[in-house]
């Protein structure tokens, strides 16, 4: 039988595998933003089991907001990139350092 | 037991996109893969009867956030050789960082889980069960100003999304609307008086 456990358990594996993903993908500026959204769809999840099995629709609201600011953060972080590789014609991460003292 | 049997089917496939996503060469294909496990999550968000936000995540995440990664993805021409150096590098730190944070929370929600009630798998709502109309019973009521706030947001978004990405280039031909309604008669049209000629 399914319970709260597999959902958890799942959006846990998924929050860990993004997390790999940052470090395997740590030059490529666009695949680090992919790895944030995929970590906030798994905090997402904990969020709808946790609303599904209390019975408490507060949390699918929760959900709703943050669906709403990863979206302007994609947004946002996506015209960066694009600014960014206009005037550097890169978004490798290590050749991003202008401000280094 | 139909149940068992969707959850571990989708699971496993998001799972897999997951998998498919972070070790993929190519951001295009990384993107596709978010966007199966974007599919796959959806799916099961309906499990949990969340179809309202199942729907959107399909709506907004596929159909705009991942249209955009894709159309960033392709504007911009990435060596991706170089973006490679180093992958191997760095992986059996994140292999080992992932595995602590998955036995701990394996540990946490699995292991320890006795005695908290509710756990136990909830009572189905009964058919004719709005999710839609409960989520908007609470959202213009009791979260209404965080609802207009989050309107806010995503105007922020957008004026800093279109001025980070508005360029004016030199030598470019533009109309200026207001020096164009603002032009008379006497600016534009010289009326010149002369002989008739004639053809001799």
């Amino acid at each position: 039988m399914i319970g709260l456990s597999h959902y958890l358990l799942l959006a846990g594996i998924l929050f860990s595998l993004s997390v790999a993903g940052i470090f395997l993908n740590r030059k490529n500026v666009i695949l680090l933003l992919m790895c944030i959204e995929l970590m906030l769809l798994a905090v997402n999840f904990n969020f709808i089991a946790f609303s599904r099995y209390l019975d408490d629709m507060a949390g699918q609201v929760f959900v709703f907001f943050i669906l709403t600011v990863a979206a302007a953060e994609a947004a946002i972080g996506l015209a960066i990139l694009v600014v960014l590789f206009r005037t550097r014609r890169s978004i490798n991460v290590e050749e991003l350092d202008t401000m280094r003292g | 037991m139909i149940v068992s049997v969707i959850f571990y089917l989708f699971a496993a496939v998001l799972i897999g996109a997951a998998v498919g996503m972070i070790t993929s060469r190519n951001p295009v294909h990384a993107a596709l893969f978010l966007v199966l496990a974007f599919f796959n999550s959806a799916a099961i968000w309906l499990l949990l009867e969340a179809e309202f936000l199942a729907i959107v995540l399909v709506l907004v995440y596929v159909g705009a956030v991942m249209v955009l990664f894709l159309f960033v993805v392709m504007m911009l021409d990435v060596n991706l050789a170089a973006m490679r150096e180093g992958f191997t590098r760095y992986a059996p730190l994140g292999a080992v960082i992932a595995a602590i944070v998955v036995i701990e929370i394996f540990h946490v929600v699995w292991l320890k889980r006795q005695g908290l009630p509710f756990f136990d798998t909830p009572v189905p709502h009964p058919p004719g069960y709005s999710n839609t109309e409960a989520l908007g019973a609470i959202l213009y009521t009791d979260y209404v100003y965080p609802f207009e706030l989050a309107a806010v947001i995503l105007l922020v978004a957008i004026v800093a999304a279109i001025s980070l990405t508005m360029r004016r280039r030199e030598g470019l031909k533009q109309q200026n609307i207001s020096r164009q309604v603002q032009v008379r008669r006497e600016d534009r049209v010289r009326l010149v008086k002369m002989d008739a000629e004639r053809d001799e």
